[in-house]
């Protein structure tokens, strides 16, 4: 087993390199740059700039010099945020983004698979079409609708819950972006376990299980459900990853001060560095999660073994 | 025994005003919204408002603005300046003081304005401060940083050197870049001086707190040397970019100020919150060029008559639903060196007469039906709200004179570079929006010494000379009278078409007091208050 994960996280070094030289020069390519603005700054200020920020070397040895430091962990200034070190804003933004996402996973989860397995239950019953339009909606309609409808109604007209901020941390202020954030993954969930649950209880275990009598709530949780999770967590590594570092669109509508919008910001404004940073923040995330899913697995499927 | 019974009430009644006094000691926290996080608080880096709001409450400058967009004395409390106008002596207040107590002397401003000059600093504004003596020559590292024009007599009195006089020093000497930082704390701290817990500030506020992306946070300053007047205990800047969001935070009440909002609410909110919705100009115009080189556009009748068609009301109300105000004049109202613009002579007549007299004009120079004929290109750079007003000023021009006009578009920075490297168009929209509150600052830009920004090519020799004559005015009442003049000719020639005046928008909620609009757009946190 240990052996396994050594051998998996040794192959994601070369992965995350692939993944920062790609995104390194490909930026690149996009027209502009960091210190291109609407009123163009005058010659000598762009030309203290770029040598400040050693932009006027050539692309090479900016980009030996980028893996350089990254390796010893690095990763520069910021060129918009210029009080800061890349390494700074996401290490400042990252355990709101963590805590607000393991909220969104845990609530799209538990809701997600409640839903999902009470619609196979009842498949083709008024329930599950009606669970199955509400998660149909939970695809469809964005966030950025979700969220300012959300507020609408329960900081504005209702005035319970603040409109946005994550003032101290409590459930006051998470309540409305974890829902936002989780109702279109909480939709998928739903949608993922419905399907597989339908298959699950039209097994042969299944009704070899029910032929010997055995009581429904324990054919399906501990006999269907088994085998029913399995695309649900194939589907968790993504989802957590995405959920965890964070969303640009819920964390700018509720304020929140995620890294999520860093990635947007970052690539609109060119600021280099700081995409950088978030792309290896999120292919670090992506593939640590892929390889909890993979134990996870090991548990879940006989078929799967790591030792 | 009178005496001591007097004393005892006295002391009742000192006790119950105390008392009574106590709610009026809770903390007064203003909810600000700042539409952006800030990208530096570091002087020599900042480049925008939003930065500009919280740094002017942290720090104070020579001069600063007072509530109404007036200049005042700030750190300095008195200045005298040389006869030929090049010499500025400041004297800085006895007790200006830094929040850690320390004196804010002049080798402070000395080290400041070296630090934004230094090359090795690439400050983004440091072309503002080149009217101070060879600091251009520093900032491209011609010469060493110590040649730079200024000068510490004293603990308390320095002294600004200009390379030629500068009427409106003053007011670049207000802007954030020109903020001084503590010597001591940048020396000991480096780039780290402007994190909360180090940053030490000479300002009505010092900085408590700052999460990126969720809010920062500003106390009251006790070393402050006008601590007194001061009357928040708090000020929480929160960066809110989402503009329908900051709005429902304001109706949620959980904001008191916010900056900026979508001009299409402008109507909705004003049922809802009345007078808390400030629409006031601002130091920004939006024009458009004509290339005055070539026919038909160097013939002044032709400039003037398609000028005159354009309808600025309706552009205001329908394309910028009353965010931007109808403008006949290159410098907005409201500043308050200047006064009421020059605007054009046709800016009081009505739309109608307007349209008569243009038609008249064109068939004089002889272009529009019945003459030559007038195919016109507006360029514009890519924007939904700039492709409108083509669209619409192209519809007046075509029913006003048959005229052919096309539209061409380009990203922002390729636009400007096509109009700041002299290439040939027709018309081209573009907007100014001023670094510091003087009159100059707009009418320079058609100076025909001005390579860069002169996009029409107005080559005017009386109006190069007025502007000329008004750097070496030093008579603020006859410099006004010079600019005026210039802006005349400007608004006959019509090299340049102003169309509107760019207007800041704010939510200001009623329990704020203190605030006023200004075109300069200042609302320094010391002359808020809040009320419950």
């Amino acid at each position: 087993m240990l052996l396994f994960i050594l051998r998996r996280l040794a192959s994601a070094v070369p992965t995350v390199f692939i993944v920062v030289t790609l995104s390194f020069f490909l930026m690149r390519f996009a027209p502009g740059g960091p210190f291109n603005l609407e009123r163009p700054l005058p010659p000598q200020t762009m030309e203290n700039l770029m040598r400040t920020y050693h932009l006027d070397e050539p692309l090479w040895r900016q980009y030996l010099t980028y893996i350089g430091n990254a390796v010893r962990g690095d990763f520069g200034p910021s060129f918009i945020y210029k009080d800061n070190t890349v390494a700074e804003l996401i290490g400042k933004g990252i355990p709101y983004s963590v805590e607000l996402g393991s909220y969104a996973l845990l609530l799209a989860l538990i809701g997600g698979v409640l839903a999902g397995t009470l619609a196979a239950l009842k498949q083709n019953s008024t329930l599950d079409f009606i669970i199955m339009s509400i998660s149909t909606v939970g695809v469809t309609v964005p966030n950025f609708v979700v969220g300012p409808v959300l507020t609408l109604i329960f900081a504005i007209m209702l005035a319970w819950l603040p409109a946005g901020g994550w003032g101290d941390g409590s459930l006051r202020f998470l309540l409305l972006p974890t829902i936002a954030l989780a109702l279109p993954q909480l939709a998928v969930f739903a949608r993922l376990t419905r399907g597989s649950m339908i298959e699950a209880l039209n097994t042969d275990h299944i009704r070899t299980a029910r032929a010997y009598g055995l009581p429904a709530k324990s054919v399906v949780i501990t006999h269907a459900m088994r085998g029913a999770m399995l695309p649900v967590v194939s589907y968790l590594a993504p989802c957590a990853a995405t959920l965890m570092t964070g969303s640009a669109v819920v964390e700018t509508i509720f304020t929140i001060p995620g890294v999520g919008r860093y990635f947007v910001l970052g690539a609109i404004n060119r600021d280099y560095t700081l995409v950088m940073g978030t792309v290896i923040l999120i292919a670090v995330f992506v593939i640590l999660f892929n390889l909890m899913v993979d134990i996870l697995y090991g548990f879940l499927d006989p078929r799967v073994r790591h030792d | 025994m009178t005496i001591s019974r007097l004393n005892f009430r006295a002391a009742i009644l000192l006790g119950s005003l105390l008392i009574g006094a106590s709610p009026a000691l809770a903390e007064a926290v203003l909810h600000r919204g700042n539409a952006d996080e800030p990208q530096t608080l570091d002087q020599a880096h900042t480049s925008i408002n939003i930065e500009e709001f919280i740094l002017k409450d942290l720090y104070e400058g020579l001069t600063i603005y007072d509530a109404s967009g007036k200049i005042v004395p700030g750190a300095a409390e008195s200045w005298t300046v040389s006869d030929d106008g090049t010499v500025y002596t400041f004297k800085l207040r006895p007790n200006a003081k830094w929040s850690d107590g320390s004196s804010v002397t002049a080798e402070d401003f000395v080290f400041s304005l070296k630090r934004v000059e230094d090359p090795k600093t690439a400050a983004g504004y440091a072309n503002i401060l080149y009217p101070i003596k060879n600091a251009q020559k520093v900032n491209k590292g011609e010469v060493p940083v110590d040649q730079l024009g200024v000068k510490a007599v004293d603990d308390k009195t320095l002294e600004i050197t200009l390379e030629q006089p500068t009427p409106f020093f003053l007011e670049l000497l207000a802007h954030q870049t020109a903020l001084p930082v503590s010597k001591a704390s940048v020396e000991k701290n480096g780039a780290k001086f402007v994190q909360p817990g180090v940053m030490v500030s000479n300002g009505a506020f010092k900085l408590a707190a700052h999460v990126p992306n969720d809010s920062l946070t500003v106390m009251k300053n006790p070393e402050y040397w006008d601590a007194a007047n001061v009357k928040l205990d708090k000020v929480i800047f929160y960066p809110i970019n989402d503009q329908a969001a900051s709005v429902r935070r304001f109706e949620a009440k959980e904001m008191d100020i916010v900056y900026n909002f979508s001009a299409d609410q402008i109507d909705r909110l004003r049922k809802s919150y009345g007078d808390a919705v400030h629409v006031a100009p601002w130091l920004a115009t939006y024009y458009y060029t004509f290339d005055t080189r070539n026919p038909p556009y160097n013939d002044v009748r032709v400039r003037r008559a398609l000028s005159m068609a354009v309808d600025r009301d309706f552009l205001a109300k329908e394309i910028y639903s009353g965010s931007q105000l109808p403008s006949y004049s290159m410098v907005p109202p409201g500043i308050a060196s200047y006064g009421e613009p020059s605007k054009a002579d046709f800016a009081d007549k009505s739309q109608l007469d307007r349209e008569d007299e243009a038609v008249k004009l064109m068939k004089e120079a002889g272009y529009g039906e019945g003459g030559k004929p007038l195919d016109i290109e507006i360029r514009y750079n890519t924007n939904p709200n700039h492709e409108r007003v083509a669209t619409a000023v192209a519809d007046m021009w075509k029913s006003t004179f048959g005229a052919k006009v096309s539209l061409r578009n380009l990203d922002v920075a390729s636009h400007y570079a096509y109009l700041q490297e002299g290439g040939k168009y027709d018309v081209a929209r573009a907007g100014w929006t001023a670094d510091y509150a003087d009159a100059e600052n707009f009418l320079a830009l058609s100076v025909s010494g001005n390579k860069t920004f002169n996009y029409s090519k107005f080559n005017n020799p009386k109006y190069d000379a007025l502007m000329e004559q008004s750097y070496k005015e030093r008579d603020p009442a006859a410099r006004s009278k010079i600019l005026h003049e210039a802006e005349a000719i400007l608004m006959a020639e019509q090299p340049v078409a102003p169309f509107l005046t760019q207007a800041s928008l704010w939510l200001v909620a009623d329990k704020v007091k203190g605030w006023q609009d200004n075109a300069p757009d200042q609302h320094l946190s010391k002359y808020l208050s809040v009320s419950e």
